[in-house]
């Protein structure tokens, strides 16, 4: 702990700083997703990425948290009850917790598919019922509540965004730090045996079900967490929330970040919520190039973009990481070359007889000019790919292999 | 970034606008300082006036969005922007924003939308979210006084938006679900061979409005007609609905009403006619975007809809230019929804009368306003409650008599019964808190 | 109450054997490779989109052969040039990459074909009803519909249990390695099953296509039930994913046909609730509302008492 000080401090520092320089009511409003998105995806890892436990539900949690918090802070603004705004998370956390060890006592007795086609289906009943019980769930249309009538926390009324971010930004510090916290108890230990090999952590003793219920609960009550800041920020909630396209989203968010680390699933919701509300402004396909994007780091980078930083790891002890800019650079040129070439070909596609405007040329869908130009580019950029590509892989390899004074292991 | 940028402008706005402006730009750089100030200053004062249009434009929704947006641009530039543009030579610029048709994203376009001080959102699909946004702009304007925003509803139908949850700041340009329905069961109250209906919907707030009004209003105009069933279903879910379809056989309606839409609405009408039964289906949304093809024969004389627009024969030369024009640029799509037409032509008139786009000075305008449609209705915006009355039209499926189709299928909507604006006014509950300035 | 008892019977039928015929390539997969493929349904999709360009060049009939091929075709490249390498990386790996493929599935046809709805329409020739009954038609498509369901089960359990290639099939899914020792090429198995799997699917969507209407997001629509039932029937179990689905099916139709809820149960034993009880949802609840989530429930249910599934023995 002691040596990732500066790490935490680090972390502490750009989420204060963040803020004064994406001052916007746009920018804040990112952040403030992204505070969200962060500990949630955090949370699905404990299940998949350290507990090995996948999950087509985790929305649940997230959602239940968000809607008891809601209704928490209805309760404030009636006066029904007395409470902080500044600790709704922990409503949310508390709701998500109690669900999770409810479902969990059944869910988590077996892992592999049989837990994840359980997820699948209490999410969906979940969802179900979220619609028949319109007074808690509010139908289609949510529940809404108000932020500001809370007794002010010195001072504060969480009138601005800018106020609530930094709310945010606290829970997201401690929450991290308890998630990464419990990685190191032994408790997380058990989790990462169990999901590499049950068989060999039941011969020594331990129950299975029981670390991955315990595995289970905390990721739920952390889900609900986020829920509870989900209610703050937008102060409403509704049933898409907790469906099947917010737990599809998380488990992208962690995949595409990368499963197998800590701050894997942390730049996943960082990228995918930039690539949801900046992508979206620009083109009508954003979800095409989204899904495009998922596959290929599916198939290319199969441990998530911390995954591919990580892989730097060995050129850096051997000190070649030098070595490999100038490759990556000469491959970097086509490849955008054939990435721009792509966009515009989808985009010009689906202009009808509008035209396209593409760095400053006009092109129209009527024009062969226009499309061979698009064409002849993606082309290039491929050509360009594929012939700069066995050289990024010798430099690969020559920057991963080990030097003889230096002595260590491969791999 | 360029290249997105350069992407986001081309679809923002029309690019004959965007071209200008950077020939403007280049010039001025090549004439020199002097003359870029210059140049400069010209162009704040032509700034555009910049609306903004919240729609689903990705997703499963997005087909009635986009619609709606060429629709509106389209009237924009036809209107106005071809004819000088308005206050004094500003063009009018629409900026469209992608709710995905989620009340989420619909908060997240908003602040997109404050960032970028658009201050005027025309947004129409979905009641939750029209609901979500009001409520989303209510708390924004009272928390950031001076830089209010507007909502301009012309699509979402939920009563309590004049009423219960009515606002300063939102005005709606189509009318809501219980006018439509008053006319719609006058309709059916008319038909004397009618003795028993079936009501049939999605299961969320508009399906259960459409059925206890129309149990109701039925009630009250034709007693003796007797609702056999009434039956909510998933929204969205369904995958076959025969086993719906033989509950209606067996109840032995005489007619069906339902208030479903999108694919819910064409699966089940499909159905109905699949397995020969013969009854009308009255209905809100059964038309365009691939229904109206859809449906094609089988659906003809059988399905009537009620909407807000006279449909064919259209009652007005201006108004046949216009779709003329509309189809000569657009040859796959429709206007589906002139309210979008009349709403911008309204909010104009109110920027012209004030010489202001505050949305202030435009809603004080609005309250009251009296306009007529290209179509040649008599539109007027009642101060109250903010909602907007106009003559109301039911027409029915068919191939006959049609000037205008729909989907370029031949077929498309005749019009049969209408009433006019006074006859469909009706009581509120709106009790309005307006702001001081 | 006859009649819509003799309809539900053959709606949950019609319905059950559709989704058999997604259940029958997805199972077939599933068992044979472990991978759980989200990207099924979306593979009917394809179908009914291809069949709708088809038809309208070379008819209907055209559609139901060409499409089928080519949707097949789409399917073992796939797994030839993306699932393969997937593999490598585990079974979550692949699941999240079928998961992916099913929503870049759904862009592209929104790309391709648009979002509107299609005009996909079944063929004249059936343009007229089977027979009818209580003054309500069942159309001779739906009677189509169940036939070549009929026979894509008994052309499968015909190849799975009598031929050769059925044989080495059936053993690939219980003992793959002792399959490749001796001197099988499980891959190019891997890639045909996929292949075929996909398909069928796409069969499915071909004659599903016109009666259910061709739009976007007919995929999601029926995505995770299919999922379900092979779940229930059990893994690598053709007879179970038919049990299955029929059961999915009927139970659908009996209970939107069934108007009986919570109301008419509590009656039975004299208690009543005003509607202003808080839990006034819960009392007014009906079987109808609650239909299409029954298939999920039953999924829990079965996964709680006997996790293998209906018919399976296998436990993943």
């Amino acid at each position: 702990m002691k040596k990732q000080f500066p790490i935490w401090l680090g972390f502490a520092l750009a989420l204060i700083l963040l803020p004064q320089i994406f001052d916007t009511v746009l920018g804040i409003s990112i952040l403030n997703q992204m505070t969200i998105w962060i500990i949630f995806a955090l949370s699905y890892n404990m299940l998949l990425g350290q507990g090995g436990m996948l999950s087509f539900g985790h929305a649940v949690y997230f959602g239940l948290g968000g809607f008891m918090s809601v209704h928490a802070l209805n309760l404030i603004a009636d006066e029904i009850i007395v409470f902080s705004i500044t600790l709704i998370p922990l409503v949310g956390g508390a709701v998500g917790l109690l669900a999770a060890v409810f479902i969990g006592s059944f869910s988590t007795r077996k892992s592999g598919t049989v837990f994840a086609m359980i997820s699948l289906g209490i999410g969906e009943l979940i969802v179900a019922s979220s619609l028949i019980f319109a007074d808690f769930f509010g139908g289609e249309a949510g529940v809404t509540g108000d932020r500001t009538y809370g007794p002010p926390f010195f001072g504060i009324e969480f009138l601005q965004d800018a106020e609530v971010y930094y709310l945010g930004a606290f829970w997201l510090f401690v929450a991290t730090l308890f998630m990464y916290l419990f990685t190191q108890t032994p408790a997380g230990r058990m989790a990462n045996a169990v999901r590499d090999n049950p068989e060999r952590a039941e011969f020594i003793g331990y129950s299975t079900r029981r670390v991955r219920f315990i595995s289970f609960c905390a990721a739920g009550l952390f889900a609900g967490v986020a829920g509870g800041l989900f209610a703050i920020n937008y102060e409403f909630i509704t049933e898409e929330n907790l469906n099947a396209l917010t737990s599809g989203r998380v488990l992208l968010m962690a995949y595409i970040g990368g499963l197998g680390f800590f701050i894997g699933p942390i730049v996943g919701a960082v990228i995918l919520t930039l690539m949801n509300s900046l992508l979206s402004n620009y083109s009508e396909m954003w979800m095409l190039y989204l899904g495009i994007m998922f596959l290929l780091t599916v198939l290319f980078l199969p441990r998530g973009f911390a995954g591919f930083i990580m892989m730097h790891q060995t050129a850096w002890q051997n000190r070649r990481l030098g070595t490999l800019i100038l490759p990556y650079l000469i491959t970097a040129i086509p490849a955008s070359l054939f990435l721009a070439g792509f966009v515009g070909l989808v985009e010009l596609s689906h202009k009808g007889d509008d035209t396209l405007s593409f760095f400053g040329l006009i092109l129209g869908t009527e024009s062969m000019l226009s499309w061979g130009i698009l064409l002849t580019l993606t082309g290039i950029g491929a050509l360009g790919v594929k012939l700069s590509g066995p050289r990024l892989d010798a430099a690969w390899v020559l920057a991963n292999t080990v030097r003889s004074d230096n002595g260590g292991d491969a791999q | 970034m360029p290249l997105i940028h350069d992407l986001y402008h081309s679809q923002s706005k029309k690019n004959r606008f965007a071209a200008q402006r950077s020939i403007k730009k280049i010039a001025s750089l090549t004439i020199g300082a002097v003359a870029y100030t210059l140049s400069l200053t010209a162009a704040s004062a032509q700034e555009p006036v910049r609306l903004g249009f919240m729609d689903p434009l990705s997703g499963t929704f997005a087909s009635v969005g986009t619609s709606g947006l060429k629709a509106l641009e389209f009237a924009a530039d036809y209107f106005y922007n071809s004819r000088g543009g308005i206050l004094g030579g500003r063009m009018i610029e629409i900026v469209p924003l992608d709710n995905k048709q989620s009340p989420t994203e619909t908060q997240l376009q908003f602040r997109r939308a404050v960032s970028e001080e658009l201050r005027i959102i025309f947004q129409g699909n979905s009641s939750a979210v029209a609901n979500t946004l009001n409520q989303t702009i209510a708390k924004h304007n009272r928390r950031n006084a001076g830089q209010e925003v507007l909502q301009i509803n012309y699509a979402a139908v939920d009563p309590i938006l004049t009423n219960e949850e009515c606002s300063f700041w939102h005005f709606r340009f189509d009318a809501h679900a219980i006018m439509k329905l008053d006319v719609l069961t006058d309709f059916i109250a008319m038909n004397d061979e009618l003795n028993s209906i079936y009501i049939i919907g999605q299961d969320y707030s508009f399906g259960q409005v459409v059925a206890d009004n129309t149990i109701r209003l039925l009630g009250e105009k034709r007693p003796d007609i007797e609702i056999v069933g009434n039956e909510f279903h998933p929204i969205g879910q369904v995958k076959d609905f025969t086993p719906y379809v033989t509950k209606i056989a067996s109840s032995g309606a005489d007619a069906v009403v339902t208030g479903n839409f999108g694919a819910d609405m064409v699966s089940l009408a499909r159905s109905i006619i699949d397995s020969g039964l013969t009854v009308p289906i009255y209905t809100f949304y059964a038309a365009y975007d691939g229904i109206t093809a859809t449906l094609g024969a089988d659906g003809k004389d059988r399905i009537r809809l009620i909407h807000t627009d006279r449909a064919n024969p259209l009652a007005s030369d201006e108004r046949r230019e216009f779709y003329r024009a509309f189809k000569a640029k657009n040859p796959d799509s429709d206007i589906t929804q002139s309210r979008l037409v009349n709403a911008l032509m309204m909010v104009v008139q109110a920027m012209e009368q004030t010489q202001s786009t505050d949305p202030y000075d435009i809603a004080v305008k609005l309250e009251d306003m009296r306009f007529t449609s290209i179509a040649g209705d008599e539109l007027w915006m009642r101060g109250e409650d903010h909602q907007l009355f106009q003559p109301l039209y039911i027409s029915k499926h068919t191939d006959e008599g049609i000037e205008f189709d729909a989907d370029n299928s031949g077929f498309g909507l005749f019009t049969e019964y209408e009433v006019s604006t006074e006859d469909t006014l009706t009581d509120h509950s709106c009790r309005m808190r307006r702001p001081r300035r | 109450m006859a009649e819509v008892f003799v309809f539900a019977t053959l709606n949950g039928l019609v319905t059950g054997l559709l989704l058999f015929m997604l259940a029958s390539g997805l199972t077939l997969i599933f068992s044979m490779m472990g991978v759980l493929n989200f990207a099924h349904a979306s593979f009917y999709m394809l179908g009914a989109y291809f069949a709708y360009t088809l038809s309208t060049y070379i008819g209907f009939w055209g559609g139901l052969l060409i499409a089928p091929l080519i949707v097949g075709g789409i399917g073992a490249a796939i797994e030839r040039y993306g699932l393969r390498r997937v593999h490598q990386s585990g079974h979550v790996a692949e699941l999240v990459f079928t998961f992916g493929l099913a929503f870049l599935i759904e862009e592209a046809v929104q790309f391709f074909w648009g979002r509107d709805t299609k005009n996909y329409q079944s063929p004249e020739l059936f343009d007229f009803a089977l027979f009818s009954l209580f003054g309500q038609e069942f159309s001779a498509y739906r009677g189509f519909m169940i036939a070549i369901a009929c026979l894509i089960f008994a052309a499968l359990y015909f190849i799975l249990t009598r031929s050769r290639v059925g044989i080495i099939i059936q053993a690939s899914i219980s003992h793959p390695q002792t399959v490749a020792n001796l001197g099988h090429n499980v891959p190019l198995i891997f890639m045909c099953v996929f292949g075929v799997g996909t398909a069928l699917a796409g069969v499915a969507g071909v004659i599903a296509g016109p009666v259910l209407t061709t739009f976007p997001g007919m995929a999601t629509v029926l995505g995770s039930i299919v999922f379900v039932v092979v779940v229930i029937g059990g893994l690598g179990s053709l007879p179970g994913a038919l049990i299955a689905s029929l059961l999915v099916g009927l139970l659908q139709s009996y209970a939107i046909a069934a108007d009986v809820g919570v109301p008419e149960l509590l009656n039975q034993f004299g208690v009543s609730f005003d509607s202003s009880h808080p839990l006034d949802d819960l009392w007014t609840l009906n079987l109808p509302q609650v239909a299409p989530v029954l298939p999920y429930l039953l999924l829990v249910l079965v996964l709680i008492f006997k996790p293998t599934g209906l018919m399976g023995n296998r436990e993943e």
